[in-house]
């Protein structure tokens, strides 16, 4: 099964060779990971997308729970958001083709950010779905290069992540 | 002060009294800071693997951090496989390694590994020191987490040049772990439950491992209270007294068959401080078909639901879960389960095959009874390691040492050196094979060093006797790679060579007084017994199966 796992770290080296390798170590391919700073001065936020196998994933959850620089996991079971964005370079030679590019683009919502005369690039945001129903709906026309963030998520509503002040971890 | 003295500073300030381990170019400042101003027993090992095994005997038995010191590179990753054996038998130890200078870092260096990255899999945490002034939060931090809630090995890589630096930090600093807080105290809820489970259970066992030690009063206090059957892991021999009444054995592959029929008919398990290690469970499908409940306490929750589905989790110090079972306790009308209890006991006693040649067993039995089972065990791995953790009953918690988890051949000598430097006065004997002990045997020169009297016990059956019981059961007979006998070594010429009492024991008759001569000569003693060839270990469960899978003696006996 498709997990989405938030992790709050400290920002130390190493912590995302630490947290990497407990899925590595079990065989998991990570399909995204999106790391970034908070708003909490010394702590990143970490959005991993991993599928695999729920018992499995359940341990590895410990286990990044164990690490000393990690403060905080939650596996977004919850209704949470989900938002990811690409740069999708598509080759752009015709007019017709411009013009129909241009439709796709307006109908995901996407933004050019680099028009040139062979070629073309544009920014598009999303949940991981979306994005790939863009990338698809450009194939025809020759996607040259694609570039996704991987996903950032959050729970919906109350639910925060952020440090307790009493961990249940060793 | 530099970087070298501060390390020491703070080394001294968490009382570490003893350091194991080995010079090398990159930890040098380190060793001239101990020459100048002496203030710790340091144990010079001859190879850092056998440091890192005392450090881990001496932490195993006496409860406290055990310290080691290596180079950079090789000195390093020698520590590799004993930091793996601590972190999976939870021991409490900090490796301090020195790195090439930081502006040599990442170029390949002479002597130059990526320690902190080698290491990260097999430690519980570990550090780079970047800055000088780092150096007493860190060495802090290390011995918190090395010692506190499941315990395991920290370690430090310390370039050259931070420890040359001049240091100008505080050593008055507080460590700074926001995402550390073990759990100590158990919900008092699931407490409750427990209890109330306990009393409604006809056939309870408790199963004791590792983490039951610092636990073992109050956990006896409750065991003769509610006369509970008590089964104890490899880890766990000792936690109650080896020869107590309500004491079966150890449980899995070569365990009792009363503690394995036990746990196959039991409706409830009391796990504390354990793991459900396979060797423990066989088939975890097949795995204790009748439990209704499993309550298990452990203070590291991901071993909670790991292997067995846990109806009463318990996550907390086994000490402090321990001390209110001890409280509440109150006698369980069991008596029916207690008959076929010591039914299964006196049918199927531990098996002692009649031999022409010495046997294991005899061997370490007439040890027991020589010292009344008052005495330090360390073992190497394989079958002489079943054979002491059948036959020997330890008196005390944490005098039985063995390597359980990783299963580190060549664990025992250099354990028992670190079990001896923690217990000066106590007797300490290393029951050994041919195969473990010629993993690690150059720390006979340590043991002549320090006069350190530990007694080897050298069952030398002549193979990889684990290996060829396999190759016997499973193979064919086809014993592959196994045959130790044509080249081993004149052990008692050996340790004469490292200038070490060394004999060679081979009739029954010689047995007693040989059992004496080892433990009455003041000194080191290697004692070699030539014991029976193709012993096996039984009772066995074969890997991946079951209690109803149990073999209880030896096929190749029980069919001629």
């Amino acid at each position: 099964m498709r997990h989405v796992v938030s992790v709050l770290v400290e920002d130390h080296p190493r912590v995302l060779t630490r947290i990497t390798a407990l899925f590595a170590r079990r065989g998991f391919n990570i399909e995204s990971l999106a790391v970034g700073r908070t708003h909490m001065p010394g702590l990143s936020r970490i959005s991993i997308v991993v599928l695999g196998d729920d018992r499995m994933i359940e341990q590895v959850e410990k286990q990044l729970n164990k690490l000393i620089e990690v403060i905080k996991v939650t596996d977004h079971s919850e209704p949470h958001v989900e938002r990811e964005m690409a740069l999708v370079k598509v080759r752009t030679e015709g007019v017709e083709e411009r013009l129909q590019i241009k439709e796709i683009v307006e109908a995901f919502r996407a933004r050019p950010v680099d028009v040139g005369r062979t070629s073309s690039t544009y920014e598009v945001t999303g949940d991981p779905g979306k994005i790939e129903g863009f990338i698809a709906g450009l194939e025809a026309y020759g996607v040259l290069e694609v570039m996704r963030t991987g996903a950032v998520a959050m729970s919906r509503g109350e639910a925060i992540l952020r440090p307790r002040l009493k961990k249940e971890a060793v | 002060m530099n970087g070298a003295e501060a390390i020491l500073e703070a080394l001294a300030r968490e009382g570490v009294e003893v350091i194991f381990g080995v010079p090398g170019g990159a930890n040098m400042p380190l060793y001239d800071a101990m020459y100048t101003r002496p203030r710790f027993k340091h144990v010079l090992g001859r190879h850092e693997q056998g440091s890192i095994h005392a450090a881990e005997g001496y932490a195993g038995s006496s409860g406290r951090t055990g310290v080691v010191f290596a180079t950079s590179g090789p000195g390093a990753l020698n520590l590799v496989t004993g930091l793996a054996d601590a972190l999976m038998d939870s021991v409490p130890l900090v490796a301090i390694t020195g790195q090439v200078s930081r502006a040599a870092v990442g170029t390949d260096a002479f002597q130059e590994a990526d320690v902190t990255g080698v290491t990260m899999p097999v430690t519980k945490h570990n550090y780079l020191v970047q800055d000088v002034d780092e150096i007493p939060r860190i060495v802090k931090e290390a011995f918190l987490i090395a010692s506190t809630g499941r315990p395991g090995p920290v370690l430090i890589d310390v370039p050259k040049d931070v420890q040359l630096e001049e240091f100008s930090g505080d050593f008055d600093v507080q460590p700074d772990l926001p995402g550390y807080k073990p759990t100590v105290k158990g919900h008092p809820r699931q407490l409750e439950k427990a209890l109330a489970a306990l009393g409604r259970a006809r056939r309870p066992v408790m199963m004791v491992g590792g983490g039951g030690h610092d636990a073992a009063d109050f956990l006896r206090h409750f065991a003769e209270k509610s006369r509970i059957p008590v089964i104890t892991t490899l880890k766990g021999l000792g936690v109650l007294p080896g020869n107590h009444s309500q004491v079966l054995g150890m449980p899995g592959m070569h365990g009792t068959v009363a503690a394995n029929r036990a746990l196959q008919h039991a409706d409830l398990i009391l796990a504390i401080g354990m793991r459900f290690d396979d060797r423990i469970t066989g088939n975890i499908e097949k795995f204790a078909p009748d439990v209704e409940t499993i309550v298990h306490v452990d203070i590291d929750p991901a071993e909670i639901g790991k292997v067995v589905r846990t109806a009463i989790p318990i996550v907390g110090d086994a000490r402090w879960v321990a001390e209110r079972l001890a409280q509440t306790a109150k006698p369980l009308d069991i008596s029916d389960w207690w008959d076929r209890i010591h039914e299964w006991q006196q049918r199927h006693p531990l098996p002692t095959p009649e031999r022409d040649r010495l046997s294991s067993q005899e061997v370490i039995r007439a040890f027991w009874e020589a010292t009344g089972g008052d005495a330090f065990v360390t073992t190497g791995v394989g079958q002489h390691q079943m054979f002491a953790a059948q036959f020997w009953k330890p008196n005390r918690p944490r005098s039985f040492i063995t390597s359980g988890g990783l299963g580190t051949m060549g664990f025992g000598l250099p354990a028992a050196i670190g079990v001896q430097v923690a217990h000066p006065d106590a007797t300490v004997i290393n029951f050994d094979g041919d195969g473990s002990f010629q993993m690690t045997l150059q720390e006979l020169a340590t043991l002549f060093k320090y006069r350190l009297p530990v007694k080897t016990v050298l069952l030398n059956n002549g193979y990889l006797g684990m290996v060829r019981q396999w190759q016997d059961l499973f193979n064919e007979k086809r014993y592959a790679e196994v045959h130790l006998e044509d080249s081993n070594p004149d052990f008692a010429k050996l340790a004469d060579a490292f200038g070490v009492r060394g004999f060679t024991v081979e009739k029954r008759e010689d047995l007693v007084e040989a059992v004496k001569e080892t433990l009455v000569h003041p000194g080191p003693v290697l004692a070699e017994f030539r014991v029976f060839h193709e012993e096996g270990v039984f009772p066995m469960i074969p890997a991946g199966g079951s209690a109803e899978d149990m073999i209880i003696e030896n096929p190749r006996e029980v069919q001629q």
